[in-house]
């Protein structure tokens, strides 16, 4: 039996390619608190990191979540030290932690 | 008496577990509406969900295990596996479908383990279900602020030396770690060896097993 189309909302539209520019070195992560489906961790908002590496343009989940047509957006993997997530609260200061973060939620910092 | 309700003792002597009778969540009530729905116009048959339920009962552990043990004795596959995860799994047959696998690399010098802080993102389709732990607030919340402490309590003590790196599943990847190689094991073939690879040791709560 023949199944009915794939409805638009759920295409990844994966053909089409971000025309944002890629992030390379030092990054901020955003600190706004919006409502909502949002896949940046709360701990890691406002922080400073080091992109590890670029990951591709995935369909932007907090869009996605809602049904709604969701454009591409890069995805990076930030690492993070423990010192600047936790301060004098942290372990181990040298130890990292990488996180995926959107390209909408970064912004480039001075190195 | 340890008993009192002697009419309600198994026969072993001890008294019968509770039924599990409470009410459905609002999200599990939601859960089989929109399955019977999904049935009922026809979108999936109730066959093709209990195949995927099979499907998903049927992968473990020792899938992930066997590509460690193919990682530890084959340099050019270990090579492509921390290029590509998912492509290097498909390559030795197992169907992860849409999954986008990282493998991260344990070294004498950097100790690797994975959490999902926001739910409980895992390689599902590599490892099979994640352990009740994993999916917990007390690992999620504590392993992103003291690593070296919830990995005592798994039983790994880390030297200061060796740097922890945490790998937040927040978006789209999935993370499996690469053990170290266990020294010892020159003289195993590939299926003595994937019997040393936990699933823990591929979260990196742990290490593999030493062989006797």
């Amino acid at each position: 039996m023949a199944r009915p189309p794939v409805t638009e909302r759920n295409a990844t539209r994966s053909d089409e390619e971000t025309s944002a520019p890629s992030l390379a070195g030092r990054v901020r992560v955003a600190a706004m608190m919006p409502p909502g489906h949002v896949r940046t961790p709360a701990y890691l908002r406002g922080k400073t990191g080091t992109i590890e590496r670029a990951l591709g343009a995935f369909a932007n989940p907090e869009k996605l979540a809602y049904g709604l047509p969701a454009e591409k957006r890069r995805l990076y993997r930030v690492r993070f030290t423990m010192d600047e997530l936790w301060g004098a609260e942290a372990e181990t200061p040298g130890d990292t932690l990488d996180a995926e973060i959107y390209d909408h939620w970064l912004e480039r910092v001075a190195d | 008496m340890p008993h009192d309700h002697a009419d309600h003792l198994s026969p072993s002597g001890h008294p019968y577990r509770p039924d599990d009778d409470v009410p459905l969540s609002y999200w599990q009530a939601m859960e089989i509406a929109v399955r019977e729905l999904l049935v009922e116009k026809g979108e999936v048959t109730a066959e093709e969900i209990a195949r995927q339920i099979d499907a998903m009962d049927a992968r473990s552990p020792a899938d992930g295990a066997a590509v460690v043990a193919r990682a530890w004795t084959d340099p050019a596959f270990k090579a492509r596996l921390l290029k590509d995860a998912s492509a290097a799994s498909r390559e030795m047959g197992y169907d992860i479908g849409a999954l986008k696998l990282i493998a991260v690399e344990n070294t004498a010098s950097v100790h690797n383990v994975v959490v999902c802080t926001l739910c409980s993102c895992y390689p599902r389709n590599l490892l099979g279900l994640p352990p009740d732990w994993y999916k917990s607030r007390a690992y999620r919340s504590r392993v992103v602020k003291a690593p070296r402490a919830v990995l005592r309590e798994f039983g790994v003590e880390l030297p200061q030396d060796v740097t922890i790196r945490v790998h937040d599943s927040t978006a789209d990847m999935r993370y499996i770690v690469l053990p170290e190689r266990p020294a010892g094991t020159e003289a195993l073939d590939a299926g003595a060896m994937a019997a040393l690879v936990t699933r823990d040791s591929m979260i990196g709560t742990g290490l593999p097993r030493t062989p006797t």
